[in-house]
């Protein structure tokens, strides 16, 4: 049984957002994390191999830096790593991503115990579509906002979130589950592990590697091959700043109701 | 397979997926029907609302028609009674493959981000995920922009022609807009933000002229690979930020006393004519209020007639769920918090004492 865990490399927007010329993001200059929601994701799996001794396998594509992520995630208790980059990849849309992904994995192996788990989406994009795209392109049923998951024989019992409840939803394995922040808490990455971790192997997946891969048209990745492309960026206008009112409690609060009274607003 | 693009021209009408639970349909269908009206008129195509069910779906169609829907196909079968994605993707693929339409919507709920990917992996197309706003027509694209961004519109050269669906986007947290198209594929896919885009007014006589035809899909065995074992729906209360007309949103500033911050929040929602409560994420991390209650780019976007943010300093991810409401009043101990920066009225004080001056002065003065 071995246990993949997609995970992403991603500018740190909580904070200041820097922007080129032309309007895209500056990623360069940003701070990276690993996605928030990949770490439940990892912990899910690595919750698993407590239980049932399985191995986890951290897998991303990005550039090459992202493989001190990767060590990080080994050094939290994953036992390899897979790096999927190449220069071809570059400016994937999630359905060019998904592609390039699920052909790695396939590369990888999947077999009938297997499990890939992702997290339900990244900050940076926001679009929840890789893991279901990847499952869809591997053939896996998939389950998606799992916020509890139970391995029960050779299924899988998962709580998945609505918007306003849960299903527990039956599945089988080999399969694609996307994981919600209420699953877990991640746990820290150790000393010890980063000591045992900081030269060891890591698998690179490139062009050369991934472009025989039958799950893979080489016409369908990177900018040029993605069905989405963008039309335009831009920055909304700031909302020209309102009034701020003056005085007293009272004095603000007399104001206040009196303008939204003459505006008809109340 | 692989699209065949030299069949680009045979793709037409509008479809809207409308998702239904126990049998009643989300709001977020009424949203996108009555947006796909409006792109449907702009392309002078058809408007198709599916509706996949148990028995007895079919009675929902008539709704559907009232806000806009030309025709409506509808699947009655038990294994779609309730959302399985194997399932669902299944009878859609189907159905796309069968009439080849131009544009396909699906609501951004939990469950139309769980459809709509698959979907689109599998007829080998672009989605356009989390959309606030679509256009067909340049000029009215073109006019959006003028509005909605910073750039010099006017001194820019467009392909006026365009008729590919232009899918308007949040990136980077809020931070930047983006407009993706679709231009080489069909359908177009596009995901859609519940709560964004504005419901038409309901029209009897198209309601009742609503065309309804009824499909049939096969499943094989093996077809559905998951079973749902129970679907619970939480016994709280819900919170209808989406629906709301007023919302008073607390943040980090009642921390002194939760309990009261959250009475005078309920109400100031009161003395404002009747309304809801919101929470910036620092109210629903510390388990003040529960998640349903927040707002922002990983809680709910809003845009009600009145928002009130109290205690709540501004973050980005937080605007990018609020600004877009009519009238933004914040009140802050901070007179440089960002929150003010999108205030209609700012009011630099204490929450726990401006508040009940605001609640007194509108029971004083609407009696
Ligand atoms: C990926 C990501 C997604 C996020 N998504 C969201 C989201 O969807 N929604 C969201 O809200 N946040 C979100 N956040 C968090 C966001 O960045 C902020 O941390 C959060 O909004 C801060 O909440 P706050 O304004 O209540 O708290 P604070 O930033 O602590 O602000 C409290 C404010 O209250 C004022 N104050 C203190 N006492 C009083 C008083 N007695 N009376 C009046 N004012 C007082 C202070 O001056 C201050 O401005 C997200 C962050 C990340 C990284």
């Amino acid at each position: 049984m071995r246990i993949y865990v997609c995970v992403k490399q991603v500018p740190d927007t909580s904070g200041k957002v820097a922007v080129n010329d032309n309007g895209t993001l500056n990623r360069a200059s940003m701070a990276t994390i690993i996605n928030p929601d990949d770490m439940n994701a990892v912990e899910a799996a690595l919750q698993l191999k407590d239980e049932l001794g399985c191995q986890v396998t951290v897998v991303t594509m990005g550039p090459p830096p992202a493989e001190g992520m990767l060590r990080e995630l080994m050094a939290m208790g994953a036992d390899d790593a897979v790096l999927v980059s190449g220069r071809e990849f570059g400016g994937s849309d999630t359905f060019a991503t998904s592609q390039i992904i699920a052909g790695a994995l396939h590369n990888l192996g999947i077999g009938k115990d297997d499990i890939v788990f992702c997290g339900r989406q990244a900050i940076d994009g926001d679009t929840a579509q890789v893991g279901p795209q990847i499952a869809e392109k591997l053939n896996l049923p998939q389950v998606t906002y799992a916020a509890d998951i139970k391995k029960k024989g050779d299924v899988l019992c998962v709580k998945r979130l609505l918007e306003d409840g849960y299903m527990t939803i039956e599945v089988q394995t080999p399969c694609l589950i996307t994981c919600v922040k209420e699953l877990n808490e991640p746990r820290y990455l150790t000393v010890k592990g980063v000591m045992e971790n900081y030269d060891k192997d890591i698998v690179v997946l490139d062009y050369e590697a991934l472009k025989d891969e039958e799950l893979i048209d080489v016409d369908s990745i990177g900018l040029k091959g993605s069905p989405t492309n963008i039309f335009k960026s831009f920055t909304p206008p700031q909302k020209g700043a309102g009034r701020m009112l003056a005085g007293s409690v009272e004095d603000m609060s007399n104001e206040l109701v009196t303008e939204l009274l003459k505006k008809h607003i109340v | 397979m692989a699209f065949d693009n030299e069949r680009i021209e045979d793709y037409k009408d509008i479809w809207v997926f409308c998702e239904q639970r126990e049998g009643k349909l989300m709001s977020t269908d009424i949203e996108l029907i009555s947006e796909g009206r409006k792109l449907a008129d702009e392309r002078g195509a058809k408007l198709v609302g599916l509706l996949l069910g148990g028995n007895g779906i079919a009675d929902a169609a008539q709704e559907l028609g009232g806000y806009g829907a030309d025709k409506v196909y509808v699947i009655e079968d038990e294994k779609l009674d309730v959302y399985t994605t194997d399932a669902y993707t299944k009878a859609i693929c189907d159905m796309i493959n069968d009439k080849k339409p131009e544009v396909f919507l699906v609501g951004a709920s939990t469950i139309g981000r769980d459809l709509a990917p698959r979907v689109a992996a599998r007829l080998h197309t672009g989605l356009c995920a989390d959309c606030t706003h679509l256009d067909i027509n340049m000029d009215l694209y073109t006019d959006f922009l003028r509005e909605a961004s910073t750039m010099d519109i006017d001194n820019m050269t467009f392909d006026m022609e365009d008729t590919n669906l232009k899918m308007t986007r949040p990136a980077f947290g809020g931070h930047m807009m983006a407009t993706i198209i679709c231009p080489r594929f069909r359908p177009c896919m596009a995901t859609v933000r519940p709560g964004v885009l504005k419901k038409a007014e309901f029209d009897e006589k198209k309601a009742a002229s609503v065309v309804v035809e009824k499909l049939q899909v096969t499943f094989a065995a093996g077809d559905i690979r998951t079973k749902v074992l129970e679907v619970v729906k939480e016994a709280r209360k819900m919170v209808d930020l989406i629906g709301a007309e007023v919302i008073v949103s607390v943040g980090n500033g009642i921390s002194k006393d939760p309990e009261k911050g959250i009475k005078l929040a309920e109400e100031l929602a009161e003395a404002l004519g009747g309304g809801v409560v919101g929470a910036s994420r620092a109210v629903t991390d510390a388990g003040w209020l529960t998640a349903d209650h927040q707002v922002g780019q990983t809680g709910k976007t809003v845009r009600p007639r009145i928002y009130v943010a109290l205690g709540i300093s501004g973050a980005i991810q937080h605007k990018a769920g609020m600004e877009d409401s009519e009238i933004i009043i914040a009140v802050n101990t901070s007179d440089d918090a960002p929150i003010f920066e999108v205030a209609d009225y700012g009011l630099v004080g204490d929450l726990y004492e401006v508040v009940p001056a605001m609640i007194a002065d509108l029971q004083a003065n609407i009696a």
